[in-house]
């Protein structure tokens, strides 16, 4: 009994109150294209690329473009670049309701505002069931859905919760690459999730494979199938990163 | 072939001068029988297709390990053919021929349970054909869970096989989160791989990438600065004590026992935002990078100290609330027990085989750097139940949570000059690498060795990466202390191996 009440003591406060003004100290977060000229037939932050995020336009005044669809946020272009033409800051608001909002250059820096659905906000403002399913995770974004309702994000608070039956659930939280392996399981739950419905694309492979991309054990079409109402972009995702994108759609104050 | 001390290397690391002098498969077979008869652990048994310009067939690697350290031995072997099963006189080795057979089409002659491990290559998607145990008799039935479990957690497939009450078997089919990682490392030059790397297993970053980034830094002969090595081994501790967190949340959630499950979780929040704040990311991803790692400073090595002399007392007041619970004792002890004996024949390693008495543990049978100068405590506990798994997180953490802030505070050791000593090459070229070599690079991470072994062809390019986790001897361990136990007690014999799926299907 003392003892509970001593770890009681010790535990204080611990949920973050404002969700979407925290700024987690050192995160690699979203990438910056300064508008230096790139150094003539560079192609450095390309060619160390993990995900093949980095699109050059050789001539073209807005040089180089991140697609955060595909970007792991590795940081590993930006020592490699001769100009300094690239940086990271800790934004974790990196969410986007359309893949090619998504992309950013020096002369487009901002990533499109998540775009609030009024009828999601209107059928699940108030209470938004997910269910979960890994497919071909590698258990980093998986352990970062779980984060969302620990005591620090306690996303439960705005009655979004992960939920263990498809049958309860309102959409689908979908992670990894997706596996062939995983194909025919995830078209199983995808079923029994009962209309209407959205997917969530958690994490740089579920939107575009990420370093998986090009595996020859890995089949996408089920996105081609559903298009997902959320992109959340990460390796893994930050879970603010997802908050702040879910409750932007939803349209929670 | 040499037998390399692993005192010649940062890591234990076995560099084969050549590897034209192959045994043939008898040899190696009998070599490993020699070797486990004297109880050394076989650490793998792998194999890749030969390629053009060798004799045509498949090359096999055995990694044992033995008191003088790592030994590494080879043998080609025809296609197709068969070589006497080891695992008839040493279960140990299961897992490893199922493997190989998988990968090879090697067949290991007697072999009792010869199944797919990941279902890979021409078998994706078939992984509904997976040939189950059955038991039969009346009172007898199966329950079938998976792939998609009720958590968010990875999938695989779980068939308890049941008398009554009883689970009488387990088995365990997993594979579907095959990813051919192994394929995908061969696809970029070596040097922008961690990335990747770091994506095999999210939860061990720190540990894959040390493991691959110290292969690829001893076939490039380019060793790293003390320095280099010390951060490293900051951000394993720190991954160790803030996986172990998960899993006693895990636990904890699974008795229902939800103060310290709540505890955990912020406890665990604050270690892996302290590893953000070293290298950008929660999951120690970018920390480490060939020939580099993320540096420490006076001020961020304060800040990590700060962290952590505030965790250590709430964590220990925390493990004495849960150890002290009569409920939690009533609902561990004496569940999914598997004995010494058992675990050494089953072939266990890692965190769950030194909860079941072992004395395995890398940093303190193949020491290294900072933890040859400093080695941690071999901690084991005797009983090997859930119990035993528990308490074994428990000392694990406090262990590493004292030894990180023994190193932090330590004003001689340098975690500032990380930078590669050989930098000058731009990272867009390519490393030269010793041509027709092998290396083996064991990491101890969280759930236990990590292996990877990487090997080039006579131009010095990667001919074949082999990654293995502790997890896929492991996951054999939990079928076993299911048995005679019943489906409720699964939760907390599962969480309490918390094995990797990712690691095991690659």
């Amino acid at each position: 009994m003392f003892q509970s009440l001593a770890v009681r003591k010790a535990q204080g406060t611990q949920f973050i109150r404002d969700l979407r003004a925290a700024q987690p100290g050192g995160f690699r977060g979203k990438p910056l294209i300064s508008d230096q000229t790139c150094a003539p037939n560079c192609r450095l932050c390309q060619e160390v690329c993990p995900s093949n995020a980095i699109e050059l336009k050789a001539d073209h005044a807005d040089a180089v473009a991140i697609d955060l669809g595909r970007c792991v946020l590795c940081g590993d272009c930006a020592p490699v670049c001769p100009s300094q033409k690239l940086s990271f800051n800790n934004d974790v608001k990196l969410s986007a309701t359309t893949r090619q909002g998504l992309v950013v250059t020096a002369a487009r820096p901002h990533i499109d505002p998540v775009v609030m659905s009024a009828e999601l906000h209107q059928r699940f403002g108030r209470s938004l069931k997910l269910r979960s399913v890994s497919a071909g995770g590698c258990n980093g974004c998986e352990m970062e859905v779980n984060a969302l309702s620990n005591v620090n994000f306690d996303l439960g608070r705005y009655g979004i919760d992960i939920v263990a039956s498809p049958r309860h659930a309102d959409g689908l939280v979908l992670t990894g690459p997706i596996s062939r392996n995983m194909m025919a399981a995830l078209q199983i739950c995808w079923e029994a999730i009962p209309e209407p419905k959205l997917v969530i694309a958690v994490g740089a492979c579920a939107i575009s494979g990420g370093v998986f991309a090009d595996s020859e054990a890995i089949g996408r079409e089920f996105l081609d199938k559903y298009p997902p109402s959320l992109y959340v972009p990460g390796c893994p995702v930050h879970p603010l990163t997802f908050i702040s994108g879910v409750m932007d759609l939803l349209g929670i104050a | 072939m040499p037998r390399v001390s692993s005192s010649d290397h940062p890591l234990p690391v076995a560099q084969l001068s050549s590897i034209e002098n192959l045994l043939s498969i008898s040899e190696l077979v009998a070599l490993v029988l020699q070797a486990l008869e004297a109880k050394n652990t076989l650490i793998s048994w792998f194999g890749r297709p030969t390629t053009s310009g060798e004799e045509a067939g498949v090359v096999v690697t055995a990694v044992l390990l033995t008191p003088e350290g790592l030994c590494v031995r080879r043998a080609h072997v025809a296609a197709g053919s068969s070589y006497p099963s080891l695992t008839t006189q040493f279960p140990a080795a299961q897992i490893f021929e199922r493997e190989l057979w998988e990968q090879t089409g090697l067949l290991p002659d007697g072999h009792p349970w010869l199944k797919p491990v990941r279902f890979e290559g021409v078998r994706q998607q078939h992984i509904n054909d997976y040939p189950f145990f059955k038991v039969r008799g009346t009172e007898v039935h199966e329950v079938g869970v998976g792939p998609i479990h009720a958590g968010v957690i990875e999938p695989g497939h779980f068939r308890f096989m049941c008398h009554g009450e009883q689970v009488q078997h387990l088995e365990i089919q997993l594979g579907y989160q095959h990813r051919a990682v192994e394929a995908l490392l061969l696809q970029k030059p070596p040097q922008r791989l961690s990335p990747l790397v770091e994506s095999i297993v999210g939860d061990s970053v720190l540990a894959y990438s040390w493991a691959f980034n110290a292969a690829l830094e001893s076939l490039a002969n380019r060793p790293v600065a003390p320095a280099t090595q010390a951060s490293r081994a900051i951000g394993l501790e720190l991954e160790r004590v803030a996986m172990h967190l998960a899993t006693l949340t895990g636990l904890a959630t699974d008795i229902a026992y939800l103060q310290p499950a709540g505890t955990y979780q912020r406890l665990r929040t604050a270690i892996i935002n302290a590893s953000q704040r070293v290298c950008g990311n929660r999951f120690g991803k970018g920390w480490i990078r060939p020939g580099a790692s993320a540096p420490m400073g006076e001020a961020l090595r304060a800040d990590v100290l700060k962290t952590l002399r505030a965790f250590l007392p709430d964590l220990q007041q925390v493990n004495a609330l849960m150890t002290s619970s009569r409920s939690t004792q009533a609902r561990f002890k004496g569940v999914g027990t598997v004995s010494v004996r058992a675990a050494q024949d089953l072939g266990l390693t890692g965190v769950v085989a030194r909860a079941s008495g072992m004395a395995c543990d890398l940093r303190y049978t193949l020491p290294d750097g900072l933890y040859a100068a400093h080695p941690p405590q071999l901690l084991t506990q005797a009983t090997g139940d859930c119990w035993a798994r528990v308490r074994q997180r428990m000392q694990e953490i406090e262990a590493s949570t004292q030894w990180l802030m023994d190193r932090l505070a330590d004003p001689t050791l340098n975690l500032a000059d990380t930078r590669d000593p050989f930098a000058q090459t731009s990272p867009s070229e390519n490393w030269p690498l010793a041509p027709n070599a092998q290396v083996v690079s064991l990491v101890e991470g969280v759930r236990g060795p990590v292996m990877v072994a990487l090997e080039t062809d006579a131009s010095g390019q990667l001919l074949h990466a082999k990654v293995q986790d502790p997890s896929l001897a492991n996951w054999f361990g939990l079928a076993f202390a299911l048995r005679k136990q019943q489906i409720s007690d699964f939760p907390i014999c599962n969480k309490s191996f918390d094995l990797s799926y990712c690691g095991n299907d690659l």
